[in-house]
């Protein structure tokens, strides 16, 4: 096949960023999927860490707390998700979809000051030696930090949801919460400890896409990755690896199909616009031939009365 | 019975002090695409509205909608402004020309102005600026600045107005550089910064040092900005904060004029369906400075060929031009009528690639 002017070397770079934002959304969604909470307020989340992430990087011009701010965003936003579902017992749906529309709202009022600023450059992390192999050193080992803690976060929650004992109880929490808490767990404090840390994941996605990705602040600029993480967590049947390989051909093939189109390969461009979709959806609902399911109490409502 | 007088006098004062006061204030309703403060098309479009406000005052009230999608929601949105009262609308994207035609349909005395369209009604006028004028000049400055020869090109949908863009862009650089090449990918969005900062990397990776959008934020230039050395252009609005580099200049929707003498016209009770595609020349068009980065002799040739366009003594569309098959389009000195152009399908010679359906 011939690719043109396509260097392969780049596309792979390109794809592990355009992957990011949508695997730490999608990742911090599991969890809290997991754990028996749907929260549809992802996109809310995101676009939330991006202005926060955005400001505080441009007010302190380190990146590094613009991220820890924009993590901090996310959970704070997350956190009346949590008030509403978990102690006003309210619907997940509708709180989450609040979310949504709050966290835009919110956001594009607090970015007013923050349109066409430049935000501080983020360094990439060249490792020495293994960053200088060919090939496989500027596709692998030559991103910005963010890049790294996403492959990181996907082995941490891999192995602690399948092997210690926290993912164990967190997965109770969200398999049967009565017997869960028959057995003595806090529901309530173990749910609302996920969704702040699904709502920290996702603002970290959103900063990815102010800081880094793009880099600027624009209202309305997640333009609904939040919905694709969502998506994502569903067809990966809920398991750490397959967002990954979700994310990373949701990614890969956007840039991909953008790069085909740009080196004028004789596919009809409506086809190359739909491929990201449909061959995610195709490749992990493959995948899901096996027996998973959703974890069985997802969007139901605890009280410990009932 | 008194009380029942009473009650009744009462009501038809209320009726007759919230009628009069409704019909003191003249309501007008705006559509976006876009969050107002996407930094382009529609933060232009809502400049237009503050306009409004500040030309009339007391006597105005402006109501918007952003970020509304083209389709069925659409006409929802443009149903409920009406019903809110509104006396003149504004749709301010292509996508809105069927659902504006609808609602038109359904409001009688209710004006409509349906942005970048061609379907008109008794109570629906179309509006659009001849941006192409603006791409004639970008299309001279990218040209002769290109070091690479090739030019990237960030479409959105495949309408003629985007069209109209990519052909006079690239007849006018392939005019000052024989050697140029343009490298086109059609976003399918109007808005989504990661996306047009993906396609602008995309450009840039495969060798274009110019890159032209016709999209609505400012990703694009921010992803010129960190790839160094590659120069872009303002789309909708000036993009200043990107000046001088990469954007060198810039295509200004400048809607102010428009929208406050269209308001008026409601006031007075003159409005009338009408087709408005003013360029450069009447100022519906503007030209972002040309920056530092930009020779000063190319700067004057741009400047040359922008008065040319305003005074009318030169049409982007001038043949001999032929169609990207072959076939003879404009014979020699011939300028294309605006009809061709309205309805413009098909990329002139030397494009290469296809349109998409």
């Amino acid at each position: 096949m011939e690719f043109g002017s396509i260097n392969p070397v780049l596309l792979l770079a390109s794809l592990m960023v355009a992957a990011t934002p949508i695997l730490l959304a999608a990742l911090g969604e599991l969890v809290v999927e997991r754990a028996g909470v749907l929260n549809l307020g992802v996109e809310g989340m995101m676009i939330i860490g991006a202005i926060c992430g955005f400001a505080v990087a441009v007010n302190t011009g380190s990146p590094v707390l613009g991220f820890v701010a924009a993590a901090a965003g996310g959970a704070l936003l997350s956190l009346l998700f949590a008030i509403l579902t978990q102690f006003a017992l309210a619907n997940q749906v509708a709180s989450g979809l609040a979310l949504t529309l709050f966290g835009l709202g919110l956001s594009a009022l607090l970015g007013q000051g923050y349109v066409g600023i430049k935000p501080p450059p983020i360094g990439k992390l060249d490792i020495p030696l293994l960053g200088d192999i060919p090939l496989l050193g500027p596709v692998l080992f030559s991103h910005d930090l963010m890049v790294y803690f996403g492959l990181t976060l996907v082995v941490a929650i891999w192995a602690m949801l399948k092997y210690s004992r926290a993912g164990l109880v967190l997965r109770a929490v969200g398999e049967n919460h009565d017997a869960a808490h028959a057995l003595g767990y806090k529901v309530v404090r173990i749910r609302v400890l996920a969704i702040l840390f699904g709502g920290a994941c996702a603002g970290l996605g959103g900063a990815y896409i102010s800081l880094i990705r793009v880099p600027q602040w624009t209202e309305g600029m997640t333009a609904g990755a939040g919905w694709i993480a969502l998506a994502l967590v569903v067809f990966a049947s809920w398991k750490a690896g397959r967002v990954l390989l979700g994310a990373w051909i949701f990614g890969g093939v956007t840039v991909l199909q953008l790069n085909l189109q740009a080196a004028g390969i004789a596919i009809p461009v409506e086809y190359l616009s739909m491929s990201p979709y449909l061959i995610t959806i195709l490749v992990l609902v493959i995948m899901s031939a096996d027996r998973s399911r959703a974890p069985a109490s997802l969007g139901r409502i605890f009280h410990a009365s009932q | 019975m008194t009380l029942t007088k009473l009650l009744a006098t009462a009501t038809l004062a209320l009726g007759l002090a919230t009628s009069a006061m409704a019909q003191d204030k003249t309501k007008v309703g705006f559509i976006y695409v876009g969050p107002i403060g996407d930094g382009g098309w529609t933060y232009e479009h809502d400049k237009g509205r503050l306009a409004v406000e500040a030309h009339f005052g007391d006597k105005v009230e402006t109501v918007y909608q952003e970020s509304v999608p083209e389709g069925a929601d659409a006409e929802r949105a443009i149903t409920q402004m009406a019903l809110q009262g509104a006396d003149l609308i504004f749709t301010t994207s292509f996508g809105y020309m069927e659902p504006t035609l609808a609602v038109a349909g359904k409001f009688g005395n209710v004006k409509f102005e349906h942005a970048t369209g061609f379907k008109t009604a008794p109570n629906l006028s179309t509006y659009s600026a001849r941006f192409y004028e603006g791409r004639a000049v970008q299309g001279h400055i990218a040209g002769k600045m290109t070091k690479s020869n090739i030019i990237g090109y960030i479409a959105s949908f495949p309408i003629p107005e985007v069209i109209r863009g990519i052909n006079s862009a690239y007849i006018h650089a392939r005019k000052v550089n024989p050697d140029v090449e343009f490298k086109i990918i059609w976003a399918y969005t109007w808005f989504d910064p990661a996306k047009e900062a993906d396609a602008a990397t995309a450009l840039i990776e495969q060798g274009a040092d110019v890159i032209l959008q016709h999209t609505d934020s400012t990703a694009p230039q921010a992803a010129a900005e960190k790839a160094g050395n590659v120069i872009t252009f303002g789309q909708a609005s000036d993009m200043a904060e990107y000046a001088p580099m990469p954007r060198v200049s810039s295509i200004i929707d400048n809607w102010a004029p428009y929208y406050i003498a269209r308001t008026q016209a409601v006031m007075d009770g003159t409005w009338e369906s009408v087709q408005t595609w003013d360029g450069i020349g009447p100022g519906m068009v503007g030209i972002g400075e040309i920056s530092s980065a930009v020779p000063e002799d190319i700067k004057a040739e741009a400047l040359a060929l922008k008065a040319a366009l305003a005074d009318g003594s030169y049409h982007p569309f001038t043949g001999p031009l032929k169609k990207q098959d072959g076939s003879d389009w404009l014979a020699e000195g011939e300028a294309a009528d605006d009809g061709t152009l309205l309805g413009m399908n098909f990329y002139v010679e030397g494009i290469t690639g296809d349109i998409p359906n």
